[in-house]
């Protein structure tokens, strides 16, 4: 097991949530196998070492630490890192959040107390930052370069509902603003962000929550397909004894009739057991209903499928106003996602529904 | 075996549902609801995954 973080494997949801917020500790979100103990997998761990690069004919790994690995079986999870904006300058106080360094990182600059918090990108990971800030009684303003959070996952509703959560908290959200360069207050610590209206914005403590680039550039001259994560059949092989899973892996969704990268915590623990067992020539595919949640507030958002943009949208249980209803989307006649927010139980029906193919009047139909 | 539920730290993901409806229910009011305390051992396997799956660790099992 050759991982670049010094830590033993971890979860990381709780690092937008209950450990930034100071409610958990570290040993509470240690990664254990279900009923044993991690040492009774007898794993040679090499923590804190990156893997340089792949030599696939002589089936061997340089390492970071000069050393190098042989296998037969390689599972290439090398995950993926927070993107930093164009021209993002090394400033005290500006911060991403991926790992459990960066969210120890920020809950110190939390502890300071700032005075203000920017949360750049509403994307799930700046929401739920901007919801952990705010409840810890800071000043939050969340910037979002689109019109509407996650425009294109959500649709224009449903994402300007999500803006308008975090009003209801009292964050300052600022949507079609962007950032265009950071104020230095001349000791190497961010003093402000200037925003793309030109307005400048004070801030102490800059939270960069933008995405995440694919982890690949290790896997260059190896002979591996790499296109927006590494390239993998349907049973997630990408080459002979090789597999990849998780945020770097790219495969094709035979369920969803298309290739995808997933950036989900489900996925990761799935398609990771389903990688494994393709090693050991298990040949069945790998064809799951994505699905994931976001907390933020006391509001759980629950998306199961693949919502994209221009697809019809028809809210069809509770209501928007109440902040807990049941949104379908529809494509070419078919149901292709669902988003629930505080309603868990029919998510996994419809997201049953997305997987048996129901149409989008069979879907309509059972909303009744 | 036993299933056992930390119901604070349960927030109704329902994945344990869909890994093992005989013994796991969310229902209309979004609360879990364990049907079998006591499932049979044929179940363990769907019950284990349902461990596995929950995003907040909130079942274990006691054998």
């Amino acid at each position: 097991m050759i991982g670049d973080e010094p830590h033993l494997p971890y979860d990381r949801p709780p690092l937008s949530k209950q450990v930034l917020a100071g409610a958990w500790e570290p040993e509470r979100i240690a990664l254990t196998p279900v009923g044993r103990a991690i040492d009774d997998l007898a794993l040679d761990w090499r923590l804190g070492v990156a893997a340089r690069s792949l030599d696939l004919g002589a089936r061997k790994l340089e390492l970071s630490d000069g050393s190098t690995a042989g296998f037969d079986g390689l599972v290439i999870a090398t995950g993926a890192r927070a993107r930093t904006l164009p021209r993002q300058p090394d400033l005290e106080g500006i911060h991403v959040l991926r790992t459990l360094d960066d969210c120890l990182a920020l809950r110190r600059a939390f502890d300071a107390t700032p005075s203000r918090v920017v949360v750049v990108g509403a994307g799930f990971i700046g929401a739920e930052v901007a919801a952990t800030a705010r409840e810890r009684g800071f000043d939050v303003t969340l910037l979002e370069a689109l019109a509407v959070p996650l425009q294109r996952v959500l649709g224009d509703t449903v994402g300007a509902l999500c803006a308008d959560i975090h009003r209801d908290h009292g964050v300052d959200v600022r949507l079609s603003t962007g950032v265009s360069g950071f104020v230095d207050d001349g000791r190497g610590q961010v003093a402000g962000v200037v925003l793309s209206d030109g307005a400048t914005l004070p801030a102490d403590v800059v939270v960069v929550g933008v995405g995440v680039v694919p982890n690949v550039e290790w896997l260059a001259g190896s002979g591996l397909t790499v296109d927006n994560g590494v390239v993998c059949d349907e049973t997630c092989l990408a080459a002979p004894g090789v597999v990849a899973a998780g945020d770097v892996a790219c495969w094709y969704n035979p369920r969803l009739g298309e290739a995808m990268r997933v950036e989900h915590w489900e996925n990761a623990q799935d398609q990771g057991a389903h990688a494994a067992r393709r090693l050991l020539d298990a040949r069945d595919p790998y064809a799951p209903v994505p699905w994931f949640w976001s907390d933020q507030y006391d509001r759980k958002i629950q998306l199961a499928g693949r919502s994209g943009p221009g697809d019809e949208v028809a809210i069809v249980d509770g209501s928007l106003a109440d902040r807990r209803f049941v949104a379908l989307y529809g494509r070419a006649g078919k149901l292709v996602g669902v988003l629930g927010m505080n309603r868990p139980r029919p998510v996994m029906q419809y997201r049953a529904l997305i997987a048996n193919g129901a149409s989008w009047a069979e879907a309509l139909a059972f909303a009744g | 075996m036993r299933v056992v539920v930390d119901f604070d730290l349960c927030e109704s993901n329902a994945l344990c549902m869909k890994a093992a409806p005989e013994v796991f229910e969310v229902r209309d009011d979004d609360f879990l609801y364990v049907l079998q305390e006591n499932p049979p051992e044929e179940l363990r396997p769907k019950v284990e995954e349902a461990v596995r799956r929950c995003p907040k660790q909130a079942i274990t099992l006691e054998d």
